[in-house]
């Protein structure tokens, strides 16, 4: 979707600001969002949870601007949590159960032959190969897409291929295909001329991990 | 005005009491989180010190906490698995795990022939591998290139390497900026790269992360590879920094 997460090249938002001696989570709170969100992980099996990246992207972006990192995050989790009915907005109010509310029982997956994010071990031909001149497609979809819009139209040379991944792409609800569309993933590189024109300098290049779904031949 | 008053004090009157309390100590320290802690009575939280509610508004810290006792009390996570996650990255995985590579790759060429040739398995030699750290990519600065790595969609970093990411890596102003001038970013950092130097950027937009080697940078010959590892800092296996030679040679700067 193209909404304000996808904000590579642009202008307006100052320095960057590194902090001495760090630490990993600055309030106590956002360690347990952290946590949290990865303990429940298992919940969201057989519920269809919207993807978390599609959650996250779709906080409306003067929202997501005005909020911290683990503020979006505690944002998506409680999203996830509401929408397949896991818990009730009273109990996000109040810290405590509803009354004769039944407890989750953790499901099986609806879709065992469900593909994770990591590389496949599968067979796919794959359609580029180092060297090819390739050119990112002008794609806009509505959910979540890897493709950042900076590229789109862009062109490129592939560097490497990366083997075979699951495309991470959901439709406008969050959901991804069911068969997931394994394809191959490339390092393309772009002059930083052919994105950014003459605000680049001549032989920088930006590399860009992309499924072959949103590539063409150039 | 007090509605709980010679009431059972239910979840909703702990959190109004809760954030009454959080807004009435403004200030930091002990006595806050005895404060809080003494509101905390029906839920034996006794790790909970919170002593930075001066920078957070209350709400948030609240909210999260009511979430955390809702599900905990319908069994669907441990505040004991929680602690465990949050231990594991504040004090067991961080940027001392991408140190130990960068360090063996400096003294052990064939170490870093493997490193460069097939991130994943060689960091996996180190036992490096995990949650966002599956497939691991690693970049070679040299005096002709220098690499710096960005998420410009989201916030995606190698976790098993470098551990969480920092604040300025998951900013607007980082995710927007690395890509379109990334040697005016780098100067901020006080890297000024050589114009005749190559600089590539690697957006983080799939399921690869990535892994700056730096330079090793003279002066740090006899220096053994636990030495080494003690002078690369996570920014420059982002490649927002060079690694320096400690000013006083190996042994420290006391001369």
């Amino acid at each position: 979707m193209n909404t304000i997460h996808d904000m590579g090249g642009m202008d307006g938002f100052g320095p960057v600001e590194p902090e001495e001696n760090e630490p990993v989570f600055h309030h106590r709170w956002e360690g347990r969002v952290y946590a949290l969100t990865r303990a429940v992980g298992p919940w969201g099996r057989g519920r269809e949870w919207p993807s978390f990246r599609y959650t996250l992207e779709s906080i409306p972006p003067v929202e997501y601007l005005s909020m911290s990192y683990y503020e979006r995050w505690f944002r998506m989790m409680t999203t996830r949590l509401l929408v397949s009915g896991l818990i009730s907005e009273t109990e996000l109010e109040t810290g405590y159960p509803d009354a004769g509310a039944p407890r989750p029982e953790l499901l099986p997956s609806s879709n065992p032959r469900s593909l994770g994010a990591g590389l496949l071990d599968m067979d796919v031909p794959a359609r580029f190969g180092p060297d090819d001149r390739v050119r990112a497609r002008n794609l806009h979809p509505r959910g979540h897409t890897r493709q950042p819009r900076y590229v789109r139209g862009r062109q490129g040379t592939v560097v490497e291929d990366y083997g075979v991944y699951a495309l991470q792409d959901t439709d406008e609800d969050g959901r991804r295909p069911l068969d997931r569309r394994p394809q191959h993933v490339y390092s393309v590189r772009f002059e930083a001329q052919e994105l950014w024109g003459e605000r680049a300098a001549a032989g920088d290049a930006i590399y860009v991990d992309l499924w072959e779904d949103y590539l063409e031949p150039a | 005005m007090d509605e709980s008053e010679g009431r059972p004090v239910d979840r909703r009157g702990f959190i109004k009491d809760a954030a009454v309390g959080a807004a009435a100590f403004a200030a930091p320290g002990k006595l806050m989180a005895d404060q809080t802690e003494s509101h905390d009575h029906s839920h034996g939280h006794d790790h909970d010190h919170d002593h930075d509610h001066q920078d957070v508004p209350p709400d948030i810290a609240l909210r999260v906490r009511a979430l955390e006792s809702v599900l905990v009390e319908k069994g669907m996570v441990t505040s004991a698995a929680l602690d465990v996650i949050v231990d594991t990255y504040e004090n067991r995985i961080g940027p001392r795990n991408g140190a130990e590579v960068v360090a063996k790759a400096w003294v052990d060429p064939a170490y870093r022939e493997r490193l460069l040739a097939d991130g994943t398995a060689a960091i996996g030699e180190l036992g490096h591998l995990g949650g966002q750290g599956e497939h691991m990519k690693v970049v070679e600065n040299t005096p002709e290139v220098h690499n710096l790595v960005v998420c410009t969609l989201c916030s995606c970093y190698p976790w098993p390497t470098l551990g969480l990411p920092p604040a300025w890596y998951k900013s607007s102003a980082y995710r927007a900026r690395a890509v379109i001038e990334p040697r005016t970013v780098l100067s901020e950092f006080g890297l000024d790269v050589p114009e005749d130097v190559e600089v590539r950027v690697w957006d983080s937009t799939a399921e690869i992360r990535y892994l700056v080697l730096p330079e090793r940078p003279a002066g740090t010959e006899d220096m053994s590879q636990e030495e080494l590892a003690g002078i690369v800092s996570r920014d420059s296996m982002i490649g927002v920094a060079r690694v320096e030679a400690p000013a006083g040679g190996p042994s420290g700067g006391d001369q």
